[in-house]
């Protein structure tokens, strides 16, 4: 025991000793806290259009001014040819193209049916299918008001409709912040443990004072939880800080146990210490240490599901998600932040992020052996 | 020159002798562009939804089976009861659910009025506004097939025509967008931390009161990585090619040039924080700490900048891998020539010209 507090005293004497990289480790993840979150938006507005009105006529006046009146969209080019209008798209400057064919008017009126051509750019597929949809439901809405203006006192034919109320529950405003604030919250803590924990045994192996702890009497777990107490706290440091963040810039305030949040960060940072302490066994050089943990927090990231979501990969894909940490830690941050999901509800996560951490841990421990 | 081929001689050395470290950068893109490529998709696929049906007659039954049918969603589970949303949307088994009222097909039938609840979990906002969309557009197929072949009068039918991407994969999206941020982090860590090893291990100052001048050191540094880099761009588009099934539109020969210039670009960059910095840890805390998630976001693959605020659009605008995810998409997808990216490159070369100017004169401070 008393051992693990020397060593303990040397590591934190080391982190407070490096002043620079501590203001950097506690500065960096809060300034993208703050402002990332802004950048990470995908509401659906400022879906630049390209119309090509070849009809000229009431209908398609009124069609057009629907259509920039509906607030999702920016109207960014207006009566060129469809060649125009595809150099807008090429240069990005254009999402969409409606071209409205040469007398749509009359003919709405004489064949009883009209086309509209809509050309989306479809290289992004949310934004193409989402501005799809917003356009079809305003030229939906248009088509009904030309029903009615040309019926007039006509009655619709009796047709069964099937109403749909729709609620959305938990963020009812749809503020994109809440679901991202926590997400990228758990990827800066993630960051921040894992990587000072793989750097911090090599840079020991490095300068060469591996050797010195390796011949004193030092036990091999001591020299392990020496190692990862100290980053453990400093993961908490991160995340507390973070949860201020959010809730004083943000206002996002946890609607579950906050106990509960913090219960599963401590388990969580066990795991990615330890994942972090096994790259460093495995590695020579900072370098190394550093490339490895890049290929792997990329992977984490981005098959995380914290900008595109588990349900839509492939199979093999979510197995291979359900091997990734990041995964349960973002989703238990938006249950409990969000929803306020309970301990039984997050219960099969915890266990799992328990069993990582301990073969993590002990693969460490482990392997930390054999290279002494 | 035969001074600076020695050098550049030595550094390789250097490279290669790493084995492991060898492995990585060249293993790494292709695992990343693979997974990514296949994995990443914007598109609904798969979602898990929960059904409540109170009423169990012919059309609830037909309106679910067509829900079954469509590839956006696959039922999770049968809900008896209200409580059982809830507890699935807690526990994360489910993300909308949808009930039926009792005696849905009769209302439907004889007053020619029914209501379907849709309940999503909009803590994901976008995915629940895209579920509830298709899950409408699921029934209003219903009800124009139960219509029959009374269609109603004066209709305007929309056309969509999907430009580049009929299939709406994830792929012609993801994969420009991982190659910048791949050669981006790649280029920018190695050098930074390259350089800055030999400053730490004292190995710098021998070099620098050799009779050569610092900028033959410099450079000389680079030139390996960007031969690594350039193989490692050729191994992405040959799988790109091969594997994802995704073709380069454009002119290859472009491309290459550019990434070219992109990748010295981030060599510089990487030079750059080398320079400022004094140890590999803060070197590598800047260079993949502070500019992973700022990559991500700021290269307009996964959100688009014009959402940004105006001050965060700036901040995006000296984000190198901004620029080269539109020339790369603009090449490799659209297939446009060099007229439609020429200010992308104007930009790029200007950023590296900034970040070269800048490194040296601190460079050379340091020496004196």
């Amino acid at each position: 025991m008393r051992t693990i507090l020397f060593l303990l005293e040397k590591e934190f004497r080391q982190i407070f000793r490096n002043r620079s990289i501590l203001a950097l480790v506690l500065a960096m993840p809060l300034i993208q806290l703050v402002l990332l979150p802004l950048a990470a938006n995908y509401e659906v507005k400022n879906i630049n259009i390209a119309v090509i009105d070849n009809d000229h006529s009431s209908y398609s006046r009124k069609l057009i001014s629907k259509i920039t009146a509906s607030g999702y969209f920016r109207l960014s080019g207006y009566n060129f040819s469809f060649k125009e209008a595809l150099q807008l798209i090429e240069s990005d400057q254009a999402d969409l193209i409606l071209e409205i064919p040469q007398g749509f008017e009359r003919n709405l009126v004489r064949e009883n049916r009209q086309q509209l051509f809509v050309a989306v750019n479809a290289i992004n597929g949310t934004k193409a299918n989402l501005g799809g949809v917003y356009l079809a439901s305003v030229i939906k809405a248009d088509n009904d008001d030309i029903r009615l203006d040309l019926m007039q006192q006509e009655r619709f034919p009796a047709q069964p409709a099937i109403g749909i109320a729709s609620s959305n529950w938990y963020n009812p405003l749809l503020n994109y912040q809440m679901y991202m604030v926590p997400g990228i919250l758990a990827i800066l803590v993630t960051m921040i443990g894992g990587f000072l924990t793989a750097l911090n045994i090599v840079k020991e192996k490095e300068v060469g004072t591996i050797e010195q702890i390796n011949v004193t009497p030092i036990r091999k777990h001591h020299f392990i939880l020496g190692k990862l107490i100290p980053f453990w706290v400093l993961g908490n440091v991160v995340f507390t800080l973070g949860l201020l963040v959010a809730r004083v810039l943000y206002d996002i305030i946890p609607l579950g146990s906050i106990f509960l949040l913090y219960g599963f960060i401590w388990v969580y940072l066990l795991a990615v210490l330890g994942f972090g302490l096994l790259v460093s066994t495995f590695c020579d050089s900072q370098q190394q240490a550093m490339f490895i943990m890049f290929f792997f927090i990329m992977i984490f990231i981005l098959m995380g599901g914290l900008f595109t979501s588990v349900d839509s990969m492939p199979e093999w894909a979510k197995m291979l998600s359900r091997l990734n940490p990041v995964t349960y830690l973002i989703e238990v941050m938006r249950m409990v932040i969000l929803k306020g999901s309970g301990i039984k509800d997050i219960a099969g996560r915890l266990g799992i992020i328990l069993l990582f951490g301990v073969l993590l841990n002990a693969l460490a421990v482990l392997n930390y052996k054999k290279t002494s | 020159m035969k001074q600076f081929i020695t050098f550049i001689r030595k550094e390789f050395a250097h490279v290669l002798r790493d084995r492991k470290t060898l492995l990585i950068l060249f293993g790494m893109p292709v695992v990343q562009i693979l997974i990514f490529g296949f994995a990443l998709t914007n598109e609904v696929k798969n979602a898990r939804i929960m059904v409540m049906d109170l009423a169990r007659d012919a059309a609830t039954q037909q309106i679910i089976g067509k829900i079954e049918a469509s590839r956006y969603f696959e039922i999770g589970a049968f809900a008896s009861d209200r409580s059982d949303l809830e507890a699935a949307f807690k526990k994360g088994t489910a993300r909308l659910a949808i009930v039926f009222p009792q005696g849905f097909n009769e209302q439907l039938q004889h007053l020619h009025r029914a209501q379907i609840e849709v309940i999503a979990d909009a803590s994901d906002p976008n995915y629940a506004t895209t579920l509830t969309s298709y899950i409408s557009s699921v029934v209003q197929d219903y009800q124009s097939e139960i219509a029959g072949p009374a269609q109603p009068p004066y209709q305007v039918v929309p056309q969509l025509r999907f430009l580049y991407n009929p299939q709406l994969k994830g792929a012609p999206n993801f994969v420009p967008g991982v190659m910048a941020l791949v050669l981006m982090l790649v280029c920018v860590m190695m050098t930074a931390v390259s350089i800055v090893r030999e400053k730490e291990s004292g190995t710098m100052e021998v070099l620098l009161v050799a009779p050569f001048s610092p900028l033959v050191v410099i450079v000389s540094k680079a030139v390996p990585y960007l031969l690594l880099s350039l193989v490692n761009v050729i191994t992405i588009l040959l799988l790109s090619v091969f594997v994802l099934e995704l073709p380069v539109k454009g002119s290859l020969l472009l491309l290459f040039a550019e990434s070219t210039l992109f990748i010295i670009t981030c060599l510089t960059l990487g030079i750059f924080i080398s320079v400022k910095t004094s140890s590999q840890q803060v070197a590598m805390l800047i260079s993949l700490m502070g500019m992973l998630l700022p990559t991500i976001l700021f290269s307009g693959f996964m959100f688009p900048i014009e959402n940004m605020p105006v001050p965060l659009q700036m901040i995006s605008n000296i984000v190198p891998s901004k620029w080269y995810y539109n020339i790369v998409k603009a090449i490799m997808i659209k297939g446009l020539g060099f007229s439609s990216i020429w200010k992308e490159t104007l930009i790029l070369a200007g950023i590296t010209l900034v970040l070269l100017v800048v490194s040296l004169k601190s460079f050379k401070i340091r020496l004196s």
